[in-house]
């Protein structure tokens, strides 16, 4: 095994995107742990006379119209839209593993009976089944993490039911089956291992799609609310004032944008590491 | 081909009483009686009036019982009326709003596609050069830009800085008095904005998908032998590889279309468009539950007949199935 | 503009878009000479989408702005807020103050060509009245005994007791009796095509796109200058503010920021007119006064001193408004500019939280009989202004030992779920203030029910008497003493920390002349404001 690691991770440096992406996203992660660390500010520090204050030495992003420094906002505001992004995933990826490993292993009329609910969760746009469900409950961040992993868990079940189909009839869990394994144990220990390379990429491009999705909700006024930071609502109050005060919305925009971008090259890296054609 | 048409259409069924019943569950986590909601926001709402509200719902049903109502009147395309004060008729305004929905996502769609597919191949022909990583780069900085900060940007560029494109709405004020054409030129200008930022953010899905497919076609046997037997690699690329790569592409077509249509809340509220997400929008922070109810069921049916158009389209283009074999 | 007694209002002051309307004092006139000419539109945008353009059925700001120019009252406010005949040429009080008879303007017509007679008023106070009718606006027209019709011009009503609100309630619309009697109104096509006696003629609505009024050529004032009126929908605020300054909208409402940082520059100034006056509406901290922790009048008085009222408006408003003390705005008749309450003294917060009982715990955070002193403000979603204006309390507040959690709430579910059921410890709203001081809705103990304004429990027996001893008189100067009294009362008792009354910053095209600013706003001539022939664009 850890010669095929050795060799996944030679042809994932080779690429040198996925590489700087990687790097991106070790490195914004890290920011986002060591926030209270890195910055001598509080993010929900008010100071009503020092409002909009351009970037400068002490402020580095300058300070929003609350007069809190919107570099410590931005760094708080990483563990925020991280951990939406993570978690959020997280539900869908168990979800999605669960009803992919069910359909494919049993058939039958499970499998038609779950593949019908993927097909017909695939049919709804998938932001207005979100925002109706927050807007009526309410924006909370919960809520969120919880609605965007529930409304995109599809992709993940395919892949996994897809992978489960090609795996069943081989050999070594065959040979499993005959040796008395139990349904559980050939799951756990032959089938899951080995569908988990492609719900890895997928769960990569998830989360940035979630951190997107966040700050469409924010823009929209039910994303995750006030004072708490997250690059959406930094960035939608920021929108105001493009004209004069860019900085408010240009650094939690270029957040957004690189993160979502590393996270987006990184599973692109993934999938092509994992491909055997990639070999050159 | 008949037989596949038939199994396909029979097929709608079961997933339309699906999204319905979806809709309804996710409408039903809401705390509180719908009606309760709109008398909320009018305290005057009359006993009687609010009495033939929870009739109409059969509010004082089990929830069953409500489903099977609510499915009948769906059956005869009764949405019931807007909790809004207007009390419209739910179905009379879905239906003033989701031409300009429709219409500007199939433009969009139709852009994608054509912007896409060509990408998608040039980054698989010239595959791990500058070229490809450019492209990555590019279609990947449309994905991953919030698309309300672009809009503002670029309004803020095109239409306050350098004052060439129109900032939001539909029609210039005055335009009605213009000639076909001018009226058409005023449109396709307001358009301009709104049509290319959701094409570039779209880009992205699409055209990497082309990509793999390609490459993953570019490395079969059967090109190979073409190649070793001398055929120019124009003629490999695009008569032999690409007649197989865009086979399955064709079946993304219908799923891009509640991508699309979802992303239209946040086109709509930006460019001021009076389209089906800027409505849905509305219907949700009001808690107009038959709107809300109305737009997810059309919503989810339009993707569905989205995807069995597409279908249709592969199978009229896969021989196999052409074949009856499907 | 026409200023109706509209209470409910109130419950929708949710944020932009009613500020234009708002009266006041003035700020900038510019020289505006010239022969007034016919001719152009204004353009004017609205976050929301009108909902209902019988007015009676709607209170949302965006179909207040439309049916206010379709349709006329019998009385409305003049530009120094004083009430003058509108459809009502003229009326009698009686001396027991119990009958009021209004004499009719001859020869109005509605826009269809129908004349307008005293049958549309009283079909206009039985519709309002009827059960049936889900209106927001019953509530005064309940005090009218009797209503008569005497004549085509004569319209005579009768109360059990002297009401002061009484004459400005009749600014409410007059509806078309010949359009609307025997019909079902809930269902008329007026709603979307409304036709009335106004200064403007409805033209079309194009639904989520903008509404279009032309000028009213018989109106009885005479036709307004501008040959039309645009209403704009646009639903995002940085987008209204780009249509603005490419000039593509005439007139909105700014918000501080963009009048005190983003429109100074020459440019803009050369283009648009900017008017700052006090807008009719304040914003409160509210308790809910039947917890035991805001029993105390002590925990009450200690939180207004431990919050800077002044860094608030510095924040929330970039200084573009005024302290409130009270629920009067600076200036207006009723409003006592004696009262003193408790201005920001953290240290004598903290001396009032001692007497109360509360002593210093180790988290910094204040602890009675073993619990700590926490509570949560609820303020509604979409309002920046207020969440804002949340989190600067919040700071301040934990500065004496208090634990303020924030929770925005959307709309429905905040009414609902806290409002209705008094599950709420502290909210964070605003209230409109209406042209007659009564205060009767607000804060009479009667008012505590469900769905009913005084949801924080305010009940005080003095308080009480004064209200209706001031609503029961048409003498101002006894008004003026009860309601001046109130005040001292309310200030005492601090059953809301009052915030501030901000400012509404209106900028107008610079091609539109006749734009008056007065007490009552710059609305109110909108039928003498005329763009000189060169300048015209539409």
């Amino acid at each position: 095994m850890s010669g095929y690691y050795k060799d996944f991770w030679r042809r994932f440096l080779n690429n040198r995107l996925a590489a700087a992406g990687l790097l991106l996203v070790i490195v914004l992660f890290v920011l986002s742990v060591f926030a209270p660390w890195i910055t001598p500010f509080n993010p929900d520090r008010i100071d009503a006379w020092h409002v909009l204050l351009p970037p400068s030495g002490t402020h580095w992003f300058g300070t929003d119209e609350l007069g809190r420094d919107v570099f410590t906002r931005v760094v708080f505001g990483a563990q925020v839209s991280l951990k939406v992004g993570f978690v959020a995933v997280g539900i869908a990826v168990v979800v999605g593993t669960v009803i992919g490993l069910v359909a494919g292993f049993y058939g039958g009329w499970v499998d038609s009976l779950l593949m019908r609910l993927v097909d017909i969760m695939l049919c709804f746009p998938t932001f207005f089944l979100i925002l109706a469900v927050i807007a009526m409950l309410e924006p909370s961040i919960w809520y969120i993490m919880m609605i965007i992993g529930l409304t995109g868990w599809m992709g993940v079940a395919r892949l996994v039911r897809a992978e489960v189909l090609s795996l069943k009839g081989r050999d070594f869990v065959l040979a499993a089956r005959v040796l008395g394994a139990s349904d559980l144990r050939i799951i756990f220990r032959h089938i899951l291992p080995n569908a988990l390379s492609p719900v890895l990429v997928s769960a990569t491009l998830g989360v940035a799609g979630a951190i997107l999705t966040e700050s469409a909700l924010s823009f929209l006024g039910i994303g995750v609310q006030p004072p708490t930071p997250s690059w959406g609502n930094i960035l939608t109050a920021g929108k105001d004032y493009i004209e004069f005060a860019w900085w408010l919305s240009l650094f939690p925009g270029l957040a957004i944008l690189v993160t979502v971008l590393s996270y987006n090259l990184v599973g692109e890296g993934i999938r092509d590491a994992l491909d055997p054609r990639q070999k050159k | 081909m008949f037989q596949y048409l038939v199994k396909r259409i029979l097929m709608l069924f079961p997933l339309f009483l699906g999204i319905t019943l979806i809709t309804f569950v996710v409408i039903h986590l809401a705390p509180g009686e719908p009606v309760e909601m709109q008398s909320a926001m009018n305290p005057k709402v009359s006993a009687a009036a609010r009495q033939r509200l929870r009739e109409f719902y059969g509010l004082d049903k089990p929830l069953y019982v409500q489903y099977g109502r609510w499915l009948s009147h769906l059956a005869k395309l009764d949405f019931g009326r807007s909790f809004a004060p207007d009390n419209r008729p739910v179905i009379d305004k879905i239906s003033e709003r989701i031409p300009i929905t429709l219409s500007l996502n199939v433009i969009a769609l139709i852009l994608e596609f054509g912007l896409a597919l060509p990408i998608g191949i040039i980054a698989a022909v010239h595959r791990d050069t500058l070229v490809d990583r450019g492209i990555s780069v590019f279609v990947f900085l449309g994905f991953a830009v919030p698309t309300f900060w672009l809009a503002l940007l670029c309004m803020y560029f095109f239409g306050v800085l350098h004052p060439v494109l129109p900032i939001s709405g539909l029609h210039s004020l005055g335009s009605e008095k213009l000639s076909g054409f001018g009226r058409f030129a005023d449109l396709a200008r307001h358009l301009v904005l709104p049509i290319s930022i959701a094409t570039f953010g779209s880009l992205a899905g699409l055209s990497r998908y082309m990509r793999s497919t390609m490459v993953e076609v570019l490395s079969q046997d059967y090109i190979t032998t073409a190649r070793a037997k001398g055929v120019k690699e124009r003629v490999v690329i695009y008569k032999h590889a690409l007649k197989n790569a865009l086979l399955p592409v064709i079946t993304l077509l219908g799923f891009s279309l509640p991508g699309l249509i979802g992303g239209s809340v946040i086109f709509e509220t930006i460019f001021a468009i009076p389209g089906m997400g800027q409505l849905f929008y509305q219907g949700v922070m009001a808690r107009d539950y038959p709107l809300v109810l109305g737009i997810l069921v059309i919503g989810a049916c339009l993707t569905l007949v989205g995807n069995l158009l597409a279908d249709l389209g592969y199978a009229v283009a896969d021989p196999r199935i052409r074949h009856g074999k499907g | 503009m026409k200023q109706f007694r509209w209470f409910f209002l109130l419950i929708l002051l949710l944020s932009a878009g009613c500020t234009e309307r708002e009266p006041a004092a003035v700020v900038k006139p510019r020289p505006q000479a010239g022969t007034p000419v016919h001719g152009d539109a204004l353009v004017t945008g609205s976050i929301g989408e009108p909902s209902n353009l019988i007015p009676i059925l709607s209170s949302d700001s965006a179909s207040s702005d439309i049916s206010g120019l379709v349709y006329d009252g019998l009385v409305r406010y003049d530009k120094n807020l004083n009430l003058e005949g509108d459809l009502a040429q003229s009326w009698e009080v009686a001396p027991d103050g119990l009958t009021i008879t209004f004499h009719l303007r001859k020869g109005v017509k509605w826009h269809d060509g129908a004349p307008f007679t005293s049958r549309d008023v009283m079909y206009t106070y039985r519709v309002t009245i009827d059960p049936k009718t889900p209106t927001a606006y019953a509530e005064d027209f309940k005090q009218v005994k009797s209503a008569s019709a005497p004549d085509p011009y004569t319209f005579r009503v009768v109360y059990d007791k002297p009401f002061a609100p009484a004459l400005a309630s009749w600014g409410m619309p007059v509806l078309p009796a010949h359009l609307l009697e025997g019909k079902d109104i809930t269902k008329s096509p007026l709603s979307r095509k409304p036709v009335g006696t106004g200064p403007f003629i409805f033209k079309e609505w194009i639904p989520g796109q903008k509404v279009t009024l032309d000028a009213n050529p018989d109106y009885w004032e005479g036709a307004p200058y501008l040959d039309r009126y645009i209403y704009r929908i646009i639903p995002d605020n940085s987008t209204m503010y780009m249509e603005l300054k490419g000039g593509t909208l005439d007139m909105m409402g700014l918000s501080p920021v963009q009048y005190q940082r983003q429109t100074n520059t020459p440019e803009f100034l050369s283009r648009f007119n900017k008017y700052r006056y006090p807008a009719s509406a304040y914003t409160y901290l509210g308790y809910n006064l039947r917890l035991p922790l805001f029993q105390d009048r002590r925990v009450r008085q200690a939180i207004t001193s431990a919050i800077n009222k002044q860094e608030i408006i510095q924040g929330v408003l970039f200084g573009m408004g005024q302290v409130a003390r009270g629920p009067y705005k600076p200036g207006t008749w009723a409003w006592n500019p004696n009262i003193r309450d408790f201005d920001y003294n953290p240290a004598r917060a903290m001396q009032l939280l001692r007497e109360a009982g509360w002593v210093m715990g180790k988290d910094g955070i204040l602890v009675k009989d073993g619990k700590r002193f926490s509570f949560t403000i609820l303020t509604n979603q979409g309002n920046d202004q207020r969440i804002k204006a949340a989190q600067i309390m919040q700071q301040r507040l934990k500065a004496v030992g208090i634990d303020v959690k924030i929770r925005v709430l959307e709309w429905a579910s905040f009414l609902t779920n806290f409002i209705d059921t008094g599950r709420f410890e502290a909210v964070l709203l605003g209230w409109t203030i209406g042209q007659d001081p009564d205060l009767y809705d607000v804060w009479h103990s009667s008012k505590t029910g469900p769905k009913e304004l005084n949801f924080i429990r305010f009940k005080n027996p003095e308080v009480d008497r004064l209200i209706v001893e001031g609503r029961g008189t048409f003498d101002q100067n006894k008004r003026r003493e009860c309601y001046y009294k109130i005040q001292d009362i309310l200030a005492f008792e601090q059953p809301y920390t009052f915030l501030y009354v901000p400012d509404a910053l209106p900028a107008v095209s610079s091609r539109f002349r006749g734009i008056e600013p007065a007490p009552a706003g710059i609305m109110h001539n909108l039928i003498k404001w005329w763009v000189p022939k060169a300048e015209q664009r539409y």
